[in-house]
């Protein structure tokens, strides 16, 4: 008998052929809007209104339609997805269609009341944001004040309610000195499962760039901590790591390939294979207003685009990596070099890396200008301190 | 709010009169579609083979692993010993990742 492992990206395309490209998880951004104001959010510079969100129906039966196609696990986010006052007609949809539960928080909207209700509808796992450990500079992090507290309170109410908890800490050059303490907080929290999510450089996060990035010494440092920490805490907490792409030899396989694995509705209903996939202009994205969520899967254009290892370059074709990383990201390959079929500039076997690489080193060591806050219209504003 | 009330603060380690349960948050599935059983757990999908299926389907906070390995030896015609340390084995790989509850047995 063997271990139980979990299950390889190119398994799950493996086993069956006739649902052989059911991806695995479904990422819902039901609104744009938050209460917070990150500078690294992942979110589109140009969010979507509130007018032109789905409406409770229409994000039931994207749920109903992702337990028939074969998807495992849906990820409510947004923006802040408690600022839908019909959450609970959301999830009770998604509990109902099989899915396995997932709510990204940053947990400040979110009453005790509320929350138990959510466990009471079925509500599995509540992923939780922190900004910083040190409350002050969480609170200019996020142009949001008393944030940390009120995320203790929802951490110990998901625990009582017996849901899993993770804690989300997205890393940068302005809380990486913290890395250790805020998996002891993960601890201190009763999170089972923290993730030490260093920024990745897409829409406010590439705005902000300049104010993000850390230097590869301060990110070898937090690396040697997380590998320390993982021998210290081994089953006490699981921490992953996304690493910053920007010190890497090889890309990440984003989103384990392109509409391999995952897909992503968002508060409109476009379908994106990833959530910054809009950055690569000439692609256009059907609706589940009007075209069922399945066939838009299998057959939409954007989908097919990338999917699989026929449309890469000669570089990537070749590589004994191909099946690995799929050639790294193809919104950063198109935003870079302005052709999605590049290399991605991660991969050191792109011509452009060390161009790009040397981008990191010089804005990590510049004073770094002040956050474009996340808001509609992005003004730039400074919270306290500096 | 004070936190540390649900803080773990040392690895558990199975051993055979552990009271193994799944939790609330880990849903163990047959997945139709892919014709094979999942284990549904935070960020993570598992696929456990057929006599770890076995072995999760008698972990219901009653049977202890002791119990467990003797039901398995049992119906594979297998030696006990030799199937408890393989069960206790994969239990703790799956309780290191945080989706099983041990069911430690009361410490006196």
């Amino acid at each position: 008998m063997n271990e139980v492992t979990p299950v390889e990206q190119s398994d799950v395309a493996a086993v069956d052929p006739s649902c052989a490209r059911a991806p695995v998880g479904m990422l819902c951004e039901l609104t744009h809007r938050c209460p917070l104001q990150c500078p690294y959010c992942s979110n589109p510079t140009d969010l979507d209104r509130v007018a032109s969100e789905l409406t409770t129906a229409e994000w039931q039966s994207v749920m109903r339609q992702a337990g028939e196609l074969g998807i495992l696990q849906v990820h409510l986010s947004g923006g802040e997805p408690t600022v839908r006052k019909d959450l609970e007609e959301i999830l009770e949809a998604a509990v109902k269609a099989g899915l396995y539960t997932n709510l990204i928080s940053a947990g400040v909207t979110i009453t005790r009341e509320r929350l138990m209700k959510f466990a009471e509808i079925g509500l599995d796992h509540v992923q939780l944001s922190i900004q910083d450990v040190d409350s002050d500079n969480a609170d200019r992090i996020s142009a949001y004040k008393g944030g940390l507290a009120k995320k203790i309170e929802v951490s110990q109410w998901t625990k009582e309610a017996g849901m899993a908890l993770t804690i989300n800490a997205p890393i940068h050059r302005q809380n990486i000195h913290n890395v250790p303490r805020m998996i002891e907080f993960a601890i201190e929290c009763g999170a089972g499962r923290i993730e030490i999510a260093h920024v990745q450089y897409y829409a406010w996060a590439l705005l902000n760039r300049g104010s993000l990035m850390p230097t590869r010494e301060s990110f070898m440092t937090a690396a040697k901590q997380v590998e320390h920490a993982r021998e210290k805490y081994k089953g006490i907490i699981v921490i992953d790591m996304v690493v910053p792409d920007y010190y890497a030899k090889f890309p990440k396989p984003c989103m384990g390939g392109w509409a391999k694995q995952i897909l992503n509705v968002t508060p409109q209903g476009r379908v994106l294979p990833c959530h910054a996939a809009e950055s690569i202009t000439h692609l256009t994205f059907d609706n589940v207003k009007d075209r069922p969520l399945a066939d838009i899967w299998l057959n939409g254009e954007a989908f097919n685009k990338y999917r699989g290892t026929e449309w890469m370059n000669e570089t990537c074709r070749t590589c004994p990596r191909k099946e690995i990383d799929f050639g790294g990201c193809r919104c950063q390959a198109f935003a870079l070099t302005g052709d999605a079929t590049n290399t991605d500039p991660a991969c050191s076997l792109s011509p452009m890396h060390e161009e790009w690489a040397k981008v990191a080193e010089v804005e990590s060591h510049s004073t770094p200008p002040e956050f474009v806050y996340r808001r509609v219209g992005g003004a730039k504003v400074t919270v306290g301190g500096t | 709010m004070t936190i540390g009330q649900y803080a773990k603060r040392e690895r558990t380690m199975i051993t055979g009169d552990c009271r193994p349960s799944i939790p609330r948050f880990v849903k163990m599935r047959h997945d139709a579609g892919r014709g094979r059983w999942i284990l549904l757990a935070p960020e993570r999908v598992f696929n456990p083979d057929e006599i770890a299926v076995a072995v999760l389907q008698k972990c219901d906070g009653e049977r202890s692993v002791a119990d467990i390995a003797a039901i398995l030896a049992d119906d594979y015609k297998a030696p006990a010993d030799l199937i408890l340390k393989d069960i206790i084995d994969m239990l703790q790989d799956l309780s290191d990742k945080g989706v099983l509850n041990a069911g430690e047995p009361t410490k006196s």
